[in-house]
């Protein structure tokens, strides 16, 4: 099963390294992984991705929590929440084209961030699945570049994560 | 406030703490480190002749008194010669504190000389490690590394220094912090009350039980309380490699080691018990054999400090996350609280059936070697050292068949008293053990149970010990191979020998033992076993190395079948399975 675990660490060099090494070293998989200090800058907050069954998991999160600066964590998926991934896309427009990939970004609700003559650079955020209907949707001929952020992720309701 | 120097910071910060001892090896990076214990004198330094062997010595050190073991090494090959050591003494949850000098700051990355990323090297293999930025945060650093080697499930902490931050030049305010606060780190401390409360219902009805105690409740110092529990049930143990002494090896109740070379009654008894109390004990693949098979009817019981090792192989019924002190504390309590017992007719029986068990097949009950032939059986030397020092000698080891029938031979009352590289399993640990071991207790016997092979593997200390005068016994199990290799060998591999012998190329042990200025002393024949054994345990001021020569060609029994093996599926002998 995917899950989506969500650790606060703190943000000390070495941290995100041994978060890494700990996946590697115990022969679990990450997805995606994204990390960025939190509003209080002596702590981050971490989401990956990782997929296992329920004892897997219940190893990766235990393992995660004994790690020294691991402050919290919690897999989101547990309960209700809500994920976003970022893409940014360089997609070639030539002619008719342009009219036809600005018709697929609006349906998807994304923004064209960037234009040349030949190309646009599109940005459209969501879920990891309406990102990957929105490359399909653009057909392969036409993407030049692609930049995915990995999955963010929070949990539904006054439940918060914090130290 | 005091003004210090990184280096003059960093020995404080030690003393602060309470150290006493440290083991190293100077070099370049560590020069301002070395200079600063150089201008002091409550801390004792012992230079040994290898970074490996100082790292061993220090986890000696460790396992024998509880306190943590201190290490200083140089960058670049410093460090990685400690990584064997550190390795060990994770696996084995043992606590320590290795420091490393480091190329100085504007330096890391450049590939500098002798730079090695020590953080990055150590990382899958210690509890925590720190790469110390600026001398004012040495204090706090030493501070949580200890706090964090020592508490909790235990284990090495590396320091890793960089030069410029111990220059003797700049100096910084120092203060020793009396309190830490650390949010990210709160190790478990006691039991859910509710969850003690259903294993001890669940162990009042057991009719099969067992308990499985391993190094946790030597490390944890919970052997009184595991004691007074097992007595008080009238329950039979069984220790891991790693728990030998925390059950006292000579009560009645003691079924032996169990696991891969575990004794009958003990694997046996753990096929067929129904209820399991697992304390301190991680469900290791050299126990369960293979786990889809691991005892049948049992409900597990599992306490343990750290969350990850519940679980992980076999699911425990009823997990308790705590202290092996603090839930066997509060377990006793509640047993004190109820008139409750468990079926006593039921215990009666499983007793009777276990002793016959151990009638038939147990290594106590009979010699399981051969008693009649011309060449000494490694059992019988181990019998009888454990004879001659009253049972109560400090044993390390090595790694291998000599490993096994001291475990199996020397029965330990008391905990600390066997000290051995498990989880690792690291050939060369055994006589820099001994050393960090006997510099702690000058007053008791220390023994190190070794093989030629695995004696050779840190050999060097032998000059440790002329240095200091640490006067331990080096009892080596000489059968001119690496036996254990050989004996997987001759039962795996139809007997090709592949580079487990050494073409007469072995050393005259007794030589080299006078090389270093210590006594060597060879024996060969039964008849001079007891007398020469006696005569070297007599000499208390000299290192004595005892080469004995032993039946090449015997085999640690029993051995579980493998692969796909139950814990009760044994070769008995070379012929004989159960
Ligand atoms: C050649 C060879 C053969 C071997 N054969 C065998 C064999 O036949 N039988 C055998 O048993 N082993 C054998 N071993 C050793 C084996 O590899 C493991 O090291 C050993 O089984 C682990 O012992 P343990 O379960 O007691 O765990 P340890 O490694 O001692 O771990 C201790 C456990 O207790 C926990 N703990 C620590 N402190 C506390 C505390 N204060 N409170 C609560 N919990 C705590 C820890 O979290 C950990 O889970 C062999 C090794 C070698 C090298
Ligand atoms: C550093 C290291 N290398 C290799 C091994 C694999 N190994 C395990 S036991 C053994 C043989 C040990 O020989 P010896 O010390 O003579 O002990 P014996 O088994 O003969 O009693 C070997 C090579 C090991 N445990 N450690
Ligand atoms: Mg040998």
């Amino acid at each position: 099963m995917r899950r989506i675990v969500s650790v606060l660490m703190e943000n000390e060099p070495g941290a995100l390294s041994r978060v890494v090494g700990l996946f590697s070293q115990r022969g679990y998989n990450i997805e995606s992984l994204t990390v960025a200090p939190t509003e209080d800058p002596t702590l981050s907050r971490l989401t990956l991705v990782t997929i296992g069954d329920d004892h897997k998991i219940e190893q990766v999160t235990k393992n995660l929590n004994k790690l020294i600066d691991v402050v919290k964590l919690v897999d989101l998926t547990e309960g209700s929440h809500i994920e976003r991934e970022l893409l940014l896309v360089k997609v070639r427009a030539t002619g008719a084209q342009r009219d036809e990939v600005k018709r697929s970004v609006d349906i998807f609700r994304g923004q064209i961030v960037d234009v040349t003559s030949n190309m646009y650079t599109v940005q459209v955020a969501g879920t990891g699945e309406k990102l990957d209907a929105f490359l399909q949707a653009l057909g392969e001929h036409t993407i030049m570049e692609v930049v995915r952020s990995g999955v963010s992720g929070i949990a539904r309701g006054e439940k918060v994560l914090s130290v | 406030m005091e003004l210090l120097s990184g280096g003059d910071m960093l020995v404080r910060a030690l003393q602060d703490e309470g150290v006493d001892l440290i083991f190293g090896y100077p070099g370049g990076s560590a020069l301002h480190i070395y200079d600063a214990i150089f201008r002091q004198k409550k801390m004792k330094h012992v230079l040994v002749r290898h970074e490996q062997g100082a790292t061993h010595a220090a986890d000696g050190y460790a396992r024998s008194t509880g306190k943590a073991g201190v290490v200083l090494v140089t960058s670049g090959p410093g460090a990685t010669n400690a990584i064997t050591g550190i390795a060990t003494a994770y696996m084995d949850s043992i606590p320590m504190v290795v420091i490393s000098g480091q190329v100085p700051s504007d330096k890391i990355g450049e590939d500098a000389f002798q730079e090695t990323d020590m953080v990055g090297c150590s990382r899958p293999i210690v509890k925590h490690s720190f790469l110390v930025k600026n001398a004012e945060e040495i204090p706090t650093v030493v501070k949580k590394a200890f706090y964090i080697a020592n508490t909790g499930r235990p284990g090495p902490v590396v320091i890793d220094i960089p030069k410029d931050v111990t220059n003797p030049a700049d100096r910084f305010p120092y203060r020793y912090p009396e309190k830490l606060r650390m949010r990210s780190y709160t190790p478990a401390g006691k039991g859910h009350t509710g969850q003690i409360r259903k294993a001890i219902a669940l162990l009042l009805s057991a009719k099969r039980p067992v308990i499985y105690a391993g190094g946790g409740v030597v490390q944890g110092d919970g052997s009184g309380l595991l004691t007074e529990l097992a007595q008080r049930l009238n329950f039979p143990v069984t220790n891991t490699l790693m728990g030998l002494g925390a059950y006292p090896g000579s009560d009645r109740r003691f079924l032996g080691m169990l696991g891969m070379h575990g004794t009958f009654e003990a694997n046996t008894a753990m096929h067929h018990a129904d209820v399991i109390l697992a304390v301190g004990a991680r469900f290791d693949d050299r126990v369960t054999n293979t786990p889809g098979k691991f005892c049948p009817g049992a409900k597990i019981i599992h306490i343990d400090v750290d969350p990850a090792s519940i679980s992980k192989t076999i699911v425990a019924d009823v997990p308790i996350v705590g202290t092996v002190k603090s839930v066997l504390g509060d377990m006793v309590e509640m047993l004190k609280g109820t008139d409750e017992q468990p079926d006593q007719s039921a215990i009666v029986d499983w007793w009777r059936q276990i002793d016959d068990w151990r009638e038939r097949h147990g290594i106590y009950a009979a010699p399981r070697y051969r008693t009649d032939g011309d060449m000494l059986m490694p059992q019988e030397v181990i019998r009888a050292v454990h004879e001659i020092t009253e049972g109560d000698a400090f044993v390390t080891s090595d790694v291998g068949q000599h490993q096994m029938f001291a475990a199996q031979y020397y029965l330990f009352d008391k905990p600390r008293r066997w000290i051995n590289s498990g989880g690792l399993g690291t050939m060369g640990f055994g006589l820099p053990a001994a050393l960090g071991v006997k510099i702690a207790h000058p007053d008791t016997d220390v023994v190190c149970v070794t093989g030629e092979g695995s004696i050779q593997m840190c050999i060097q200390e032998l000059s440790t010990a002329t240095q200091y005068h640490l006067p331990v016994k080096i009892l080596c199990l000489n059968n001119q191979a690496l036996g254990m290799v050989k004996q997987w060998q001759e039962m795996q591999y139809e007997g090709r020998l592949s580079h487990s012998v050494y073409e007469e190329s072995l050393p005259d042990f007794v030589k080299l033992a006078e090389a270093y200025g210590h006594l060597g002393m060879k024996i060969e024949h039964r008849d001079e076993l007891h007398g020469k054994l006696r005569e070297a345990f007599a000499i208390k001021d000299r290192t004595v190395f005892i080469d004995v020569y032993v039946d090449p060609s015997e085999h640690v029994y029993p051995m579980q079948v493998m692969p796909n093996g139950s814990m009760r599926d044994m070769w008995l002998s070379k012929t004989e399975r159960t």
